[in-house]
């Protein structure tokens, strides 16, 4: 065999908005081993946490990633309630769960947005992410902020969502579920996303289990671990909802687990609000005086996956010991299976030629009749158009 | 009898000799701790045939030594394992988990790089995050560095 | 400073930006990757998001850096034509923000490069953004 050409991908590259470094080792267009580098993006907040009160590191591990910031911070709650052994109010729970949930789809349709401009595919990118404002305007007419929320306490939460903001939230749900009908139809139809997704990356179950990945990549796998379910905190409990697993466990099947536990999160979301209804408004916080020696484990499922947190305290103001395990954390090591043995292209699921059939589509925008100032094409004409060249498209595949 | 219950007995049947302290703190928490020696078999007994899954593992230096907590859950019932090793402070060593399962061996790096602890057997004991952020034998998580 | 006017002439239109991201959340990247997507729109003003920092005039940072960052920011910097903007955004890059006590913090981004703009938040609104963007336009 040839010498292997190294093809390094970061730390800095346009494909990713964070710096880390993998190296793939290529023979010819196929890899066949990944080696990754990190340390780019250490900023040591295990060792700052422990310098933190405890009010304070709600506020540091929401930091440790912008878009799970809910997750972490659910985590160390469920964490720090173990130890200090309390049970938060109902409208708490609620409430916690609604962040959660809505925290899922905006993840899930920002993955979404990015797995299309990998592909080459903008035109999802777009569209996504123009899908995913009103999750965010959301977010900041419950929260105040657009990312970073700051909700959580131990025993409770900070801010009340009132009973008469059930109904504007209600209003955008309904409006987002439609768009989800509509991104779903483009998705799962769309035979170039077919082309470059099906059998592509696959992770067995026995890769799964070896590498202890979680969340999405897991249960596209088909091992339907899901931390809401099997050790239920917050509202989860008091909802109906459903695991969503898929058997083939390639980059399609990953891609429909998201797509469709976002229906899920917003049927929960839908049953917390009523649930709100029912509990008295401001009846947000249990008032915890002081925390004891002890340890305490705390888990919450984040859009990637599991969030484990590990705390160890002294009875004072501050944890001991603070270890984190973000679910990326085994998620990215089984880069090294799924991507070895596939082509340059398909491993970082980037450069390809693309179909560019939603490219018109852009924007939604109007073709305007320039001499008559009416619009011969709107926007729900220009879908139904890409659709149909989705069909067509189809039967020559 | 709850189903955590009848998972502790039957670890400790299986290894009455090596169980230094168990403490069962709720329905789905409980920790054990054993001697260094015993990790390999007690980890192997969990993942292969009660089907646990490794979460990671968590070290910190306190006045008993170097502790390393293995975290396992049982995702049937939302048990979560600990199993608690004290390593002695002049020596911290242990058998690397990584014959087990590939999820041991970041986590393992790591812990080899913030608080100095050995893991024999490690196939590839490299640098994972310090590469260029402090040197090497700097340990920055151990009491002595505050 | 320069009185021939070649800085106002070139970053009169069409800025080309190219993204660092340093140890940050992320959640600065995002907001910067959603100027670019359809409510907001910032390539409506020619603004591009590129590839490479050879074609930029713009360099945008973001996240704390800590001490590996901080070798290949400056090499980045090196590489970039001249002259260039480089704007600090979020309040990690502007100051250290919450990870200014960390062990691996090298500096906020003033002491490493020299800095025409902050844009601070955590993170800062994507009109914050552009906002920014454009006070140092008219600046220069």
């Amino acid at each position: 065999m040839s010498k292997p050409t190294i093809i390094p991908i970061g730390p800095y590259h346009p494909l990713q908005a964070e710096p880390e470094l993998f190296k793939l080792y290529c023979d010819g267009e196929i890899v066949k081993d990944v080696k990754w580098e990190t340390g780019y993006n250490h900023r040591g907040i295990e060792k700052l946490s422990e310098s933190k009160t405890f009010d304070q590191v709600f506020f540091l591990v929401e930091r440790i990633c912008g878009i799970c910031s809910t997750s972490h911070p659910f985590a160390f709650a469920n964490c720090m309630e173990e130890i200090v052994n309390v049970e938060i109010p109902d409208r708490a729970k609620y409430i916690r769960s609604i962040i959660g949930e809505l925290e899922r789809i905006h993840s899930h349709l920002l993955w979404a947005g990015l797995a299309g401009h990998f592909l080459g595919y903008n035109t999802v990118f777009m569209w996504v992410w123009k899908y995913r404002e009103p999750v965010l305007d959301l977010f900041e007419i419950i929260t105040g902020n657009r990312n970073s929320y700051a909700m959580f306490k131990i025993g409770g939460v900070r801010r009340d969502i009132p009973n008469n903001l059930v109904p504007t939230i209600q209003k955008n749900l309904d409006a987002l579920k439609h768009k989800l009908d509509l991104l779903i139809g483009v998705v799962m139809d769309d035979p170039v996303i077919h082309a470059r997704t099906k059998g592509v990356g696959v992770l067995t179950k026995q890769d799964i289990i070896n590498f202890a990945a979680v969340g999405p990549t897991a249960r596209a796998s088909g091992v339907a671990i899901d931390v809401r379910q099997d050790d239920p905190y917050a509202a989860y409990p008091l909802v109906n909802w459903k695991v969503i697993t898929a058997e083939e466990g390639d980059v399609f099947a990953k891609v429909a687990v998201r797509l469709l536990e976002m229906y899920e999160s917003v049927s929960i979301i839908e049953q917390c609000l009523e649930g709100l209804k029912k509990e008295k408004e401001g009846d947000i916080e249990v008032k915890v005086k002081n925390v004891p020696e002890g340890m305490g484990t705390g888990r919450a499922e984040a859009p990637r996956g599991e969030v484990f947190h590990f705390v160890t305290t002294d009875g004072g103001y501050s944890p001991v010991r603070h270890k984190v395990r973000a679910p990326s954390y085994t998620n990215i090591s089984t880069f090294k299976k799924s991507c070895v043995g596939q082509t340059i292209s398909d491993a970082t699921i980037s450069l390809a030629a693309v179909d560019p059939c939603y490219c018109c589509t852009e924007r939604m925008a109007m073709v305007y009749d320039y001499y008559n100032k009416k619009p011969i094409l709107s926007g729900k004409d220009m879908i139904k158009l890409s659709q149909q060249k989705t069909e067509e498209l189809k039967k020559k595949l | 009898m709850s189903e955590t219950e009848k998972i502790i007995d039957n670890i400790k049947n299986k290894f009455t000799q090596d169980i230094l302290n168990t403490e069962v703190k709720s329905k789905r928490r409980a920790t054990i701790t054993i001697p260094g020696s015993a990790l390999i078999k007690m980890a192997d007994f969990l993942y292969s045939d009660m089907n646990f899954r490794f979460i990671t593992a968590s070290a910190l230096e306190s006045g008993k030594g170097f502790e390393i907590y293995y975290h396992f859950s049982n995702d049937k019932t939302g048990l979560v394992f600990n199993i608690h090793v004290v390593l002695p402070k002049n020596k911290p060593e242990i058998e690397s988990l990584t014959c087990l399962f590939e999820a041991a061996s970041w986590i393992e790096r790591e812990m080899h790089e913030i608080l100095g602890i050995n893991f024999l057997n490690h196939p590839n004991l490299e640098k994972l995050i310090s590469e260029g952020n402090w040197a090497e034998g700097v340990y920055p998580y151990r009491k002595e560095q505050q | 400073m320069l009185k021939l006017g070649f800085k106002s002439y070139i970053f009169k239109k069409s800025l080309w930006l190219f993204h660092f991201g340093g140890a940050s959340c992320n959640n600065c990247d995002i907001e910067i990757l959603d100027c670019l997507t359809p409510r907001y729109d910032v390539e409506r003003f020619g603004m591009l998001l590129v590839g490479s920092v050879r074609h930029a005039d713009v360099l945008l940072i973001s996240g704390s850096i800590n001490q590996k960052d901080k070798v290949r920011l400056l090499e980045i910097y090196k590489q970039a034509p001249k002259p260039i903007l480089v704007v600090a955004i979020g309040a990690c890059s502007c100051t250290g923000g919450i990870f200014a006590e960390g062990n691996v913090f090298a500096g906020p981004v003033d002491k490493i490069i020299p800095v025409d703009a902050y844009i601070p938040g955590c993170p800062p609104k994507p009109e914050a953004i552009l906002a920014g963007i454009f006070k140092l336009l008219k600046k220069k």
